[in-house]
């Protein structure tokens, strides 16, 4: 088969930034093409320069063999071009029709929509490619998985042959992805050709057919997936060996760094949401708490960080009862906080850096002394964390909203675990940022236990419990279900419980 | 970058006073009359060294107006209760003022705070409302200001605490003595109110309580995100509430000028309408205590030479048509003027991510 895509020698200048330079890329025809690329290595723009929202300042793009000049996302369209955002784009109080439809209903005169029309080709379109979605269902009742299936529905709606999809994955869990993978697959077979973006280097290597990698905005390789491997896929990525992280000789002490004890938690509305969880957690270890989102981690950290009350039971930081003290002398007493939702818990978007770097520091000595913020401290401090977790950016007095995601969370992982901390409460501290990151992130945490920290690392990502956990801790419908050893239980088996199945 | 911080933070205001002139221009300029002219005049008369003088004194209230609104603004709070809360100060500044006798300094201070506090605790049943019962503070102030305006009419009535003076029809409090006075500086026929140092000493503190202190920064991060201050370690529903009553003592000081040097009793010809002046100002000298000096004199300004005007047959509203315009634009221009900044440093971080990527590669 021939190529659906050809992309030769493109090239996007941001005054000051190369965006793109010198793309090449070329496409087979009903196969899946992943991208793969650190956060900044140009795969969005390249994205976008597909999709007709950006324009390339040199290079040619070839659509089925023809030369086009792309100037806006319709004119993609009507070239049978599809963008499934990772963000996506759907009203909660319309059906899933009604979604799949909107912007290029089939109308009657022109302002009459055509329902019935319009469902009998969804149908078809569901049925031909095997996606399972029902038309008339509301997507408030819809979960991420199906929300993204609208959104392949709604992109084949347009007539698109050529899908790009942007990191897919990363807001599925596991069993998610597979449904999805299963989808694509379908998709391909019929004829359809898939760009995946990606840094997930497992999910690539399994699903692609092609993977090309990106780096400082450029394409520097083409590999089958047959004929590579991770470690070389991440090398081709950050250009360059990861620095591994180190397992260190673990010494687990006696001090208790964290001691939940039948804690249940019963929301306004009536609804039970954690019911008799027990957890210990002793210095120098990393007890990761696997779960499908949703199923009471959330709360179970508000409970820690003393942002919640339970109904009933015990919450014991440090020694502190939760329960009963503030935040802040819960965090005075070297509680780490790395939040899940980064840009609304862990920033102040429209501060610079270096007021970041106080958050959560603002209480105690060294940033603050007496009633005063210590902005000589808070400078150089924000510069050494800036160094050390090689956060991307001119300097400390940029705003956080100016930093890349994968920066800004290194930025906050480097805040957090300055001032040597007992107890870590990392949420999900690698979603959404490139394997050099991981990399570094992962590195300071196995650190920090090393350096006798209790780590409560809270995480959808079976890679990253399996790399780090001395203990695994399954949380499902706001129970704790089993507590596993890592080095004895598969990831199979792991994504099971997490789905509630009772473990064989 | 502090050196652009500055030239852009002076450029949209200006930017927003040109554009309005503009409107005005064309508006004088349908009417018939040589708007150059008309500015000249307006110019000449407020730039005039009396005039000036009670320009001055009026800048000193409408200053502490602004600097009130600014700290709910850096809350995210609309404090439209500037009105009520400064009403409550000046009568009761007025009121404890009459009915002590005290060593002068220790007099005034005791009206300073009488009136700090009468503002504070006002506005603090707005800062409950919104903490404890979710109610949108803009709705609750609004009605505070009515309640307000309608207890002290109450209690002004001569067999409560007002007196009538004779020929007058003016209800009013006692006279305050002369140890509770403020001095005034004397200057072309005119008084300055000394309460001038007393509101610039208002505006640097400030300025410090914000951009130095602990007590600022969370203040400044409740404003900014909510949530990410919570996580911090910030009681933030306590720091709304005690902003809140911030503001509303720095609102009770609004009048404080006026009482302290010149009429030295409140009475119902205390003019209304500070809460709306006091939010544009705030807006106009975005929080800051000398853009919002500016402001404030910028105000005291066009008002008082605006009826210069009414002589060559143009009706003097149309300074308020002036300051509305400058509202509006100041809102867009320092939009505009946060997103250019954004654009420049994602692309001096765009730069940077490059840059280091390339110098990797080189080692």
């Amino acid at each position: 088969m021939g190529n659906v895509l050809e992309v030769v020698g493109i090239e996007k200048n941001y005054p000051g930034v190369v965006a793109n330079r010198n793309v090449s890329l070329n496409v087979t025809e009903g196969s899946i093409h992943s991208i793969i690329g650190e956060n900044g290595a140009g795969k969005s723009t390249l994205m976008k320069i597909l999709y007709g929202l950006v324009r390339p300042d040199a290079g040619s793009i070839k659509v089925f063999g023809e030369a086009i000049a792309l100037k806006s996302p319709q004119d993609a369209i009507k070239l049978g071009i599809g963008m499934v955002h990772q963000h996506f784009k759907l009203a909660d109080n319309a059906t899933v029709l009604e979604n799949v439809i909107l912007g290029s209903e089939p109308t009657r005169f022109g302002f009459v929509v055509k329902y019935d029309e319009a469902r009998k080709k969804l149908q078809e379109i569901a049925d031909h490619y095997g996606l399972e979605i029902d038309p008339d269902e509301s997507l408030a009742n819809l979960g991420v998985g199906e929300r993204q299936r609208v959104e392949i529905a709604k992109v084949l709606f347009r007539g698109a042959k050529i899908l790009i999809l942007d990191e897919p994955t990363a807001v599925l869990v596991p069993q998610e992805v597979e449904e999805l993978f299963t989808n694509l697959r379908e998709l391909v077979k019929k004829g359809l050709t898939v760009l995946f973006i990606s840094h997930k280097l497992d999910e690539v290597l399994s699903i692609a057919d092609d993977i090309t990698i990106m780096r400082q905005g450029t394409t520097v390789a083409t590999r089958k997936p047959k004929d590579t491997n991770k470690k070389e896929l991440a090398e081709l990525m950050v250009g360059g060996e990861l620095p591994k992280p180190r397992a260190g000789n673990q010494k687990v002490s006696d001090e208790k760094v964290l001691a939940i004890n039948g804690a249940s938690y019963v929301r306004e509305d009536g609804r039970q949401i954690l019911s008799g969880v027990n957890l210990e957690i002793h210095g120098g270890e990393i007890l990761g708490l696997a779960g499908v989102e949703g199923n009471g981690q959330s709360e179970l950290i508000e409970l820690i960080m003393g942002l919640l009350t339970p109904s009933s039971g015990t919450v014991e930081v440090l020694g502190l009862n939760a329960t009963t003290s503030l935040t802040r002398d819960i965090r005075n007493a070297g509680v780490a906080y790395i939040p899940q939702d980064r840009q609304r818990d862990g920033l102040l978007m429209t501060a610079p850096l270096w007021e970041n770097r106080v958050l959560g520091h603002q209480f105690a000595e060294p940033l603050a002394s007496s009633i005063w913020v210590n902005k000589g401290a808070a400078i150089s401090d924000s510069k050494r964390v800036v160094d050390e977790f090689d956060v991307r950016t001119p300097g400390v007095n940029v705003l956080a909203s100016a930093l890349s995601g994968g920066n800004q969370q290194k930025f906050i992982v480097g805040r957090e675990l300055s001032g040597n901390p007992k107890l870590i409460v990392a949420a999900q501290p690698t979603r959404g940022v490139d394997v050099g990151a991981q990399a570094i992130i992962w590195d300071h945490l196995m650190k920090a236990r090393s350096g006798g920290a209790g780590v409560l690392l809270v995480s959808a990502d079976l890679d990253e419990l399996f790399s780090l956990s001395d203990r695994i801790a399954v949380i499902y419908n706001g129970s704790i279900v089993s507590v596993l050893n890592p080095a004895k239980t598969t990831p199979e088996a792991l994504g099971l419980a997490m789905t509630g199945a009772k473990s064989a | 970058m502090m050196k652009s911080k500055i030239f852009w933070g002076t450029v949209a205001p200006l930017a927003a006073i040109l554009n309005s002139l503009l409107l005005v221009y064309v508006i004088l300029k349908f009417r018939g009359v040589d708007p150059i002219e008309m500015f000249k005049l307006m110019a000449s008369y407020g730039f005039d060294p009396r005039n000036l003088v009670s320009e001055l004194n009026q800048t000193v209230a409408y200053y502490m107006a602004g600097v009130a609104a600014a700290i709910g603004f850096k809350m995210l709070l609309f404090n439209i209760g500037i009105d009520g809360q400064y009403r409550m100060g000046a009568f009761f500044g007025g009121v404890v003022g009459a009915a002590v006798s005290l060593p002068p300094i220790l007099h005034v201070l005791l009206i300073i705070l009488t009136a700090m506090i009468a503002g504070g605790l006002w506005a603090a049943i707005a800062g409950y409302l919104k903490v404890r019962r979710g109610v949108s503070e803009v709705i609750s102030n609004i009605m505070l200001n009515f309640i307000a305006a309608a207890i002290i009419a109450f209690l002004l009535s001569p067999s409560l605490l007002g007196i009538l003076p004779e020929g007058s029809q003016t209800l009013q409090t006692r006279e305050i003595p002369a140890s509770g006075r403020m001095p005034t500086i004397k200057a072309f026929d005119s008084e300055i109110y000394t309460f001038l140092f007393i509101s610039i000493a208002v505006g640097v503190a400030y300025w410090v309580m914000l951009n130095k202190t602990v007590f600022g920064f969370n203040l400044r991060a409740t404003g900014l995100s909510f949530r990410a201050a919570r996580a911090s370690g910030v009681n933030a529903p306590r720091m709304i509430f005690v902003t809140t009553v911030l503001s509303g003592a720095i609102a009770g000081l609004v009048g404080i000028g006026t009482l302290l040097s010149d009429t030295h009793s409140y009475s119902m010809a205390f003019p209304a309408g500070y809460a709306f002046t006091g939010l544009s100002l705030a807006l106009l000298g975005r929080n800051h205590p000398v853009g919002i000096f500016f402001a404030a004199f910028l105000w005291s300004f066009l008002e008082r030479s605006a009826p210069v005007l009414e002589f060559e047959g143009v009706p003097p509203e149309i300074v308020i048509v002036m300051q509305g315009a400058i509202v509006l634009s100041i809102v867009v221009a320092y939009e505009v003027v946060a997103r250019i900044n954004l654009r420049q440093q994602q692309r001096a971080v765009g730069s940077v991510a490059v840059d280091s990527s390339i110098t990797k590669e080189a080692n």
